[in-house]
């Protein structure tokens, strides 16, 4: 584990951040260009990961555990997000037989 | 040090492998190989505990949700209709818009110290144990609350219209 | 424990009475009903009188009883209190006595009427700020008696509310009493800002030090004359009174002839020491009175409804009270309101009978030889009739020759006037009486067949009034005919020195016999004109379309005073009030308001269009919107 850590050390804060902006921008491309809610939904998951790495990364360099307890609660959230998320899915896909959100346009006016 | 980006570069690779697949099924399995390179992320920043609970609840019971709602659609053939192509080269131009200007951000932030683990022990179960039950005990049980409402309200919302039967 | 320590319960009985009979009206029985009315005002008689003789025997000028304090609040302190003094006492004498009488009246002249209990409720609370007015120690409490008479003046004109003119009546009656009331408020108002009090004491004594004639005391008793010419019907408010005959006639007598409008002179003979210091205002009153008594007794003299002649009469007689006040003999217009209260108040009793005879007609031109058919009614009546014109020794003679004399003594014109009005009023009077009860019955057979003398709830009053009519003048006896006068030593304290002045002494005998004998002869010859033409001559007036030459038209017609206000006043109101609707609410108000609501539908209607449901849209939309935001907030552009 000595060793492991010692890896670390020498990495500037500044590429954690940017790892965590590329992925959180993988993440958005990803809901904008696809249309199965379910890798859109999957998409969200990837920028909620990203944010999450972020944290810790924050946490480890303040030497602060209120960040990684924050990751924690991020991740019961998720949890808690993605099983009320994949019912709605489930719902619509028995409603309309499709999860492409183009057909979900009957949220308007 | 080189580990960092060898992950770093497989994190990004595989995310992209993610949105770009285009069947769901595979983009769930890349999904997991990219939280995979994110639970070696959290060993190196030595929170051990948050390894573990990424280990378990992402790759584990969220992901198995994800792979389990697919089949049960039956949406594992290739038949999501894609979108044109200008959407596409938009929705990418707005992610790399995005991107430049988190980026710059961090620019004129001007933060560029070396990570230095000044407390190593941090991320051990124990000592965040301790955080936890302590200074954030409250919310603690408070997303319990949570937890049990998402769980009442994914079946309510799941389970078959009683009427339509 | 005094009596006058109790004065409070002398207002507590009718309004429990009003408590009683206003919220079991559904539930009570008849008799009980009347019962608790007349019992309660019965109770409050009493007590007056043992007021009024404790305060007699005591020999104190007033007794001031604060009952709690209502309002304070920074300088103002308004406290709830009584003041018993003479002239309240007196007043209180007649409100209880009379109302007595007209509700033990009303138990026979209501008895088939559905709003029995209503009717007596209402009466009630008449009787309750009747006292209240009469009692209070302050404007304020005065104001809160003079508003709540009103309110009952309201109610009981349009007791037949079904009926859409009684209730046009009544709403005129409360429109024009109002712009009398905002001259009596604005007085209250001015009061206090001069004065720092509105208690009669602490006013009245301040006052004393202020120089006669100032500008503001005649602004104050200006205010206060338009406060009274509303509630007491002088001109140019008085239109209302005649209209509020619609009500029954136990409201006309009790509030539309004793009570109610003489507050006005109530209050004018309260504040004499306010007035005393007006000269201008005092000669203002002067006219007003005497206009409005020659003018009401010139109208009267063609009326065909029974109540519309007493109502003119009443008029008539209250601008003599006015005159009274106006030349200074605050004793002879008090004296006049007490004789005019107990003449009055038969009168329209007496009418009442006929009218519950006749099964509700009121045309005098449809009656005629009711003598021998009620003969009580018509002897009573008589009694009141001769009281009224100013034939001694009944009480009409006193009072008004008081006035008289001194009208004589301030302005000679004033004198001749008031003598001519006097005369027409005994020409009205004698040609009521002989319309009403003399000659053929010219009614309809099923009427004649009904016509019965009254039960004896109704004729008791008559002759207790009656006998009050023949002998209330005694009261007041100038020394001229060997009489004390004991009213004026007995109001002696309230009307102090500069009041108490003008008594009737500065006249030399001689001129004070042949002022008597010229109005007696005036009244008499009146009189018998009346008979020759209307009982000799069998003269009838002509119908309503019939042409009356000129001068009967205009009087008939009531000078078209209703006309000329509903053009001068009503109408140019309603116009404006039409051009305000239209334009200024309608167009201008409306259109703004209007207008937004138009423009936030159609803001919304455009907006819409953005909301085109594509999730995909709204997700790219939020993507720039972040990064419109960081962009701003780090590179500032």
């Amino acid at each position: 584990m000595e060793t492991v850590t010692q890896t670390i050390q020498g990495v500037p804060l500044n590429h954690y951040i940017i790892l965590s902006a590329v992925i959180f921008s993988i993440g958005v491309m990803g809901v904008l260009i696809r249309r199965n809610a379910i890798v859109i939904f999957m998409s969200v998951e990837l920028m909620l990961n990203a944010v999450n790495l972020l944290l810790t990364a924050f946490s480890a360099y303040r030497g602060d555990p209120a960040g990684q307890v924050f990751v924690f609660f991020i991740m019961a959230l998720a949890a808690a997000e993605v099983a009320v998320g994949l019912a709605i899915i489930v719902m619509i896909y028995r409603n309309t037989n499709s999860t492409d959100i183009n057909v979900l346009n009957r949220l308007k006016w | 040090m080189n580990l960092f980006y060898l992950i770093a570069f497989l994190s990004v690779f595989f995310s992209l492998l993610v949105i770009f697949s285009k069947n769901p099924v595979y983009s769930v399995l890349y999904l997991i190989i990219t939280f995979f390179t994110f639970t070696i992320h959290y060993v190196l920043l030595n929170a051990q505990f948050l390894a573990i609970v990424n280990f378990i609840v992402y790759m584990g019971a969220i992901m198995v949700l994800f792979l389990f709602v697919l089949m049960l659609l039956n949406l594992n053939k290739d038949s999501e209709p894609l979108k044109s192509n200008i959407v596409k080269i938009a929705g990418v131009v707005a992610g790399m818009c995005l991107l430049v200007t988190l980026a710059g951000s961090v620019k004129a932030l001007n933060v560029s110290d070396p990570l230095v683990l000044k407390n190593p022990d941090i991320g051990l179960v124990q000592n965040l144990g301790k955080v936890l039950f302590k200074d954030f005990l409250l919310p603690f049980e408070v997303s319990s609350i949570l937890l049990l409402a998402a769980m009442v309200g994914a079946v309510l919302l799941a389970k078959k219209d009683p009427k339509k039967v | 424990m005094s009596a006058i320590n109790l004065v409070w319960l002398v207002p507590l009985f009718p309004l429990i009475g009003f408590l009683i009979n206003g919220f079991g009206r559904n539930v009570l029985p008849k008799s009980i009903v009347g019962l608790v009315g007349c019992l309660s005002v019965l109770l409050s008689f009493g007590l007056s009188t043992a007021i009024f003789f404790e305060l007699e025997k005591s020999g104190a000028t007033a007794y001031y009883v604060p009952l709690f304090n209502w309002i304070q609040t920074g300088s103002l302190s308004i406290p709830f209190s009584f003041q018993v003094d003479h002239l309240s006492s007196l007043m209180l004498l007649i409100v209880t006595g009379i109302g007595f009488l007209i509700h033990v009246y009303s138990i026979g002249y209501m008895h088939h009427d559905k709003g029995y209990a209503k009717f007596f409720s209402y009466l009630n609370l008449f009787v309750f700020f009747m006292l209240l007015l009469v009692l209070g120690s302050n404007y304020v409490v005065l104001f809160i008696g003079w508003e709540g008479v009103g309110l009952c003046s309201y109610l009981l004109i349009g007791f037949w509310y079904k009926n859409s003119s009684y209730a046009s009546a009544a709403k005129k009656a409360f429109v024009m009493n109002r712009i009398g009331d905002l001259g009596f408020l604005i007085a209250i108002f001015v009061i206090f800002r001069i004065f720092g009090s509105i208690e009669f004491g602490e006013v009245f004594t301040k006052a004393a030090e202020m120089k006669v004639g100032s500008p503001v005391m005649v602004l104050i008793t200006m205010l206060l004359f338009v406060g009274a010419t509303g509630k007491s019907a002088q001109i140019p408010l008085f239109t209302w009174l005649p209209d509020a005959m619609a009500g029954p006639t136990p409201v006309s007598a009790l509030i539309h002839a004793a009570t109610m409008v003489t507050a006005g002179i109530y209050m004018i003979a309260r504040s004499n020491v306010l007035f005393m210091l007006a000269p201008l205002t005092m000669n203002v009153i002067a006219i007003v009175g005497l206009a409005t008594a020659i003018l009401a007794a010139t109208i009267a003299i063609t009326q065909t409804d029974i109540k519309k002649v007493l109502a003119y009469s009443t008029v008539s007689q209250l601008g003599y009270m006015f005159l009274g006040l106006g030349v200074g003999a605050y004793t002879g217009a008090f004296f006049h309101v007490i004789t005019h209260a107990f003449f009055k108040a038969l009168l329209f009793l007496g009418a009442g009978s006929v009218i519950h005879a006749m099964s509700n007609e009121q045309d005098m031109r449809l009656m005629g030889g009711l003598r021998k058919k009620l003969p009580v009614t018509f002897i009573t009546m008589l009694a009141g009739t001769i009281a009224i014109s100013g034939i001694p020794p009944f009480s009409g003679f006193f009072s008004k020759d008081e006035i008289l004399a001194n009208a004589y003594e301030h302005n000679k014109i004033f004198w001749v006037i008031g003598v001519i009005g006097a005369v027409f009023t005994a020409f009205y009077m004698f040609r009521m009486m002989f319309l009403t009860f003399y000659g053929k019955f010219r009614g309809t057979h099923e009427q004649e067949h009904h016509v019965h003398e009254s039960p004896a709830t109704m004729t008791i009053p008559l002759i207790v009034l009656a006998v009050l009519s023949i002998f209330g003048g005694f009261i007041g006896v100038p020394e001229v005919l060997g009489g004390k006068h004991w009213l004026s030593h007995y109001l002696a304290p309230v009307f102090t020195n500069k009041a108490a002045g003008h008594e009737v002494h500065h006249l030399d005998h001689n001129t004070e016999y042949m002022l008597m004998t010229i109005s007696v002869l005036g009244a008499v010859i009146a009189a018998i004109v009346a008979y020759v033409r209307y009982t000799k001559k069998h003269h009838v007036p002509v119908p309503d379309h019939a042409s009356r030459g000129f001068l009967g038209n205009l009087s008939y017609h009531k000078y078209y005073i209703d006309e000329v206000y509903d053009v001068l006043i009503t109408r140019p109101l309603n116009a404006l009030s039409g051009l305000f609707y239209k334009i200024i609410d309608k167009a201008i108000i409306d259109g703004i308001v209007n207008g937004l609501g138009k423009a936030t539908g159609l803001a919304g209607k455009g907006l819409r269009l953005v909301q085109t449901g594509n999730i995909g849209f709204y997700i790219f939309m939020m993507v720039a919107g972040v990064i419109a935001l960081l962009f701003y907030s780090f590179y500032k552009i």
